[in-house]
């Protein structure tokens, strides 16, 4: 019987070429549009950890003093917080970061000098994020406290240094000081890069180096993004400050009693530290957020890209109305047909569902352009300079989605459509012709 | 003519109509919208930043060999430039330039008084105070940026300072802008007065028309900006070269070229013209521009492919009651005008709803994305461009219809 109604309904659509290709064309563009954006937004609103991102949750102090502006500047940690979590707080793992640019001399004499980014960090890092260590290891905590000179890469960050050569046990010049290679990671890039901290990084590149992070301290190493101090702090010792933030904490905790318990030594750390006199703000405002949650609250996704997806399903709603309008006036317009083929015995459903074919055969076709015109628009969103760009590429689910959207939208379009026209009695226009 | 015969006919294809109208509708809405985003994208592009923008080049220079005496290095390097054939003016200033993002900002106020009371209220709203964008640069930024003076003069020598480790020490002249000069001393002439910057107090020598800032934003203080007379000493310089525009590519190529062969241990970046710097300031406004269009346009042809090939379904099936009023004495222009009068009810009524809706529209995109307003000049001329554009996409059907002969009805279809 499909087959059947498909047969009849591409007769149908060869005998009105124009007006069919018109409602292809049309599907096919607001679905287009909207998918192209739909891309995007889902790219940028995604998680970042998968199968991990419910265990992993953000710490938040606040060491700001009472009367500083803003009610809670500080999303970052200062380094005696960071540290007093670390060797507190009951985690399963948990790990101490900041970003950082570092000047890369590299041994070969055809590579010049250049800047590269990577992170300073501490060694649970690993572990936490599940970063996939291809060679060597990370570092130890031991290495961590002995402020160890030692580094290790992503894939592709030791492919440029050293080429196909070996590159654990080599040596890395950052700034004056020299490395040795321990480890190499995949080129691990989360998205977004929700670690980094700091929001208008999250779609950057993937981190090309790690480093022990109180090597990093210990060399006063220049940390990239969010700092921020208060008050008399010592700019030259911004790093130790503690009226300075410039870390991120992340930390793993894997059942809801180890949360509770992790939140309750954030309240009880800030209850010492305001009798201490060093925190002024009440401990209330010490909290814990889950990674996914505290993602949404950064509200990473750009006005502009927000605006778009709105014009494009707009777009979409007018392409729909268009398309119900137009099958509307075709099936109506087939009264003879429908009349002669219920005189001959085919039941309202049978003609409700013949047109319902042809709506959706429509859609399936306006879905592929719509497929093309998204590629199109994703292509065109890539060669934007914008941080997020190179991530618009669409999975096998959206591909899916998009022709789904383009079938159900067009059967929805058919449905009024192809209600009246069943709805016709056999033998009226059989009379009136 | 009368509209009861056009509007009988239309409750004969009630759900069509509606749906028309609808469409119409969501166009309107839309379409307006869209307009005014566009026109205030346009005006943010369009910004005049005091700076003669062709023929102006720049460089981001980084040295990173060890124990380069970065004072020594940059006139070397700046002599390398002016050397180069087809360059007509240089200048190395600290990194700051209009439109380039590096923002060095901080608040000036027209007296110690009004400066202590925009430190109690913590805002740059104060009166006789601004927020101001501060350009670093050495002899010659007037000259290779192009810059208008409007009143005063240029530096003099004798005025450079070279900065200390920590903080720059007494800055014994300052170039303004104009519109900086109004926010200070509204209605008076601030040449030879003094603006005060944090523990500063320094005399205005000279004002330009027009300088904007490094980042854009708000409209009060976009133009509030000055240049101190500095003559950097750090590692990082940006160095600006003034030439022929059609000389510029090369001029560029050769500016790297004779860097890098000076000092191989440094690190070149947004060897660029200005134009590009412009042009990647605004990128995104450029991505919104064309995405708007393009999507203006979609709707525009989406919806009036609708109404042809709506208008076309409907002379067909009407042909036979054509014919019949063609043979009781209506004419060809009756016919015209039926099927352009049902357009326009259709649209018009669309378009009433349209423009309502979008005024709804705008008010929500006020609320949650911070647009402008809609001005209200976009509702008429939006209705006229609809309108017209329904004409014309009926035009064809109308006019098809008008040649049916009279003796159809009396044909058997």
């Amino acid at each position: 019987m499909f087959s059947y109604y498909l047969r009849l309904a591409l007769r149908s659509m060869g005998r009105t070429p124009v007006i069919t290709a018109l409602m292809v064309i049309a599907i096919g563009l607001g679905i287009g549009a909207s998918m192209t954006m739909i891309t995007v937004l889902h790219v940028m609103s995604g998680d970042p950890l998968p199968g991990r991102s419910g265990t992993i949750f953000y710490p938040h102090l606040d060491p700001l003093p009472r009367d500083e502006p803003g009610d809670d500047a500080a999303d970052d940690f200062t380094w005696p917080d960071a540290q007093a979590l670390l060797e507190h707080a009951p985690a399963v793992h948990q790990a101490a970061m900041s970003g950082g640019s570092l000047l890369v001399r590299p041994e070969r004499k055809d590579l010049p000098p250049f800047y590269a980014d990577g992170r300073y960090t501490t060694p649970d890092f690993f572990v936490m994020f599940g970063v996939p260590l291809l060679e060597g290891s990370a570092w130890s905590a031991a290495d961590e406290a002995a402020r160890a000179r030692v580094v290790v890469l992503s894939r592709s960050f030791a492919d440029k240094l050293f080429g196909s050569a070996p590159a654990v046990g080599r040596t890395v010049r950052f700034g004056d000081t020299d490395f040795r290679v321990i480890g190499i990671v995949s080129d691990w890039q989360p998205r977004p890069m929700f670690y980094t901290g700091y929001s208008y990084s999250m779609f950057s590149g993937p981190d090309g180096f790690f480093l022990p992070l109180h090597t990093a301290v210990e060399l006063k190493s220049g940390v990239n993004g969010d700092t921020d101090c208060w008050g008399n702090a010592n700019m030259d010792a911004m790093h130790t400050d503690p009226a300075c933030t410039w870390l991120q904490v992340w930390a793993e905790l894997d059942t809801p009693a180890q949360v509770a318990a992790y939140g309750q030594f954030l309240h009880d750390y800030s209850a010492d530290q305001l009798k201490a006199g060093r925190f002024q703000r009440p401990p209330a405002k010490a909290r814990l957020d889950g990674l996914m949650p505290w993602l949404r609250a950064k509200r990473l996704v750009p006005e502009d890209v927000q605006l778009q997806l709105w014009l494009a399903l707009g777009f979409l709603a007018v392409c729909l109305t268009n398309i119900v309008c137009l099958l509307l006036a075709k099936f109506l317009r087939r009264r003879g047909e429908i009349s002669v083929r219920r005189a001959l015995g085919a039941r309202r459903r049978d003609i409700f569902l013949q047109f319902c074919v042809e709506a959706a055969l429509i859609g399936f076709s306006g879905g592929l352009l719509g497929l093309g015109l998204a590629q199109l628009g994703l292509w065109a969103v890539r060669q934007r300079p914008d941080s997020y760009a190179h991530l618009a590429s669409m999975d096998v689910p959206l591909l899916l989605g998009t022709l789904g959207l383009a079938v159900g939208a067009s059967l929805l379009a058919g449905i009024v459509p192809a209600w009246r026209a069943s709805g016709e009695a056999p033998a009226a226009q059989l009379k009136a012709e | 003519m009368a509209l009861h015969p056009i509007i009988t006919s239309l409750r004969h294809h009630k759900l069509t109509s509606l749906l028309l109208v609808l469409q119409v509708t969501l166009t309107a809405a839309i379409v307006c919208n869209v307009a005014s985003l566009i026109a205030t994208r346009m005006e943010n592009v369009s910004v005049v930043t005091g700076v003669a923008e062709s023929g102006l080049s720049t460089l981001s220079v980084n040295d990173v060999a060890p124990g380069v005496e970065p004072l020594s290095r940059h006139t070397q390097d700046l002599a390398l430039l002016q050397a180069i054939p087809g360059v007509q003016a240089v200048a190395a200033v600290r990194g700051s330039l209009p439109l380039n993002q590096n923002d060095w900002s901080s608040v000036g106020c027209d007296s110690k008084a009004d400066q202590e009371r925009e430190r109690q209220l913590h805002s740059d709203k104060a009166p006789g105070c601004s927020r101001v964008s501060i350009y670093h640069g050495g002899p010659g930024e007037l000259t290779v940026l192009g810059l208008k003076l409007v009143e005063g003069r240029d530096f003099q020598p004798s005025e450079y300072v070279r900065p200390g480790p920590n903080d720059m020490g007494p800055v014994p002249a300052a170039v303004i802008s104009h519109s900086l000069a109004e926010r200070l001393y509204p209605g008076q002439d601030a040449l030879g007065k003094d603006v005060f910057v944090n523990d500063k107090t320094i005399p205005i020598v000279g004002i330009v028309e027009t300088l904007v800032r490094p980042s854009l934003g708000e409209p009060a203080t976009d133009g509030s900006s000055m240049l101190y007379p500095v003559i950097s000493d750090k590692a990082s310089v940006l160095y600006l070269l003034r030439s022929d525009p059609k000389d510029q590519a090369r001029v560029l190529r050769d500016a790297q070229a004779v860097l890098m062969k000076a000092e191989p241990q440094r690190i070149i970046q947004d060897a660029q013209s200005y134009t590009e710097l412009r042009h990647a300031y605004f990128q995104r406004d450029y991505t919104m521009i064309g995405l708007l269009l393009a999507s203006a346009l979609g709707l525009l042809t989406v919806t009036v492919i609708g109404i042809a090939g709506l208008a076309g379904f409907w002379v067909q099936q009407r042909t036979r009651q054509i014919g019949i009023r063609r043979a009781v004495g209506a004419t060809r222009r009756d016919i015209l005008r039926h099927f352009l009068l049902e357009n326009f009810l259709i649209v018009g009524t669309g378009m009433v709803l349209g423009l309502g809706l979008a005024i709804g529209l705008n008010m929500l995109l006020v609320r949650s994305y911070g647009v402008a307003p809609l001005p209200v000049l976009y509702l008429p001329v939006t209705a006229l461009l609809l309108v017209t554009l329904g004409q014309l996409a009926v035009l064809n059907p109308a006019l098809h219809a008008s040649r049916i002969p009279p003796a159809t009805a009396t044909r058997n279809l």
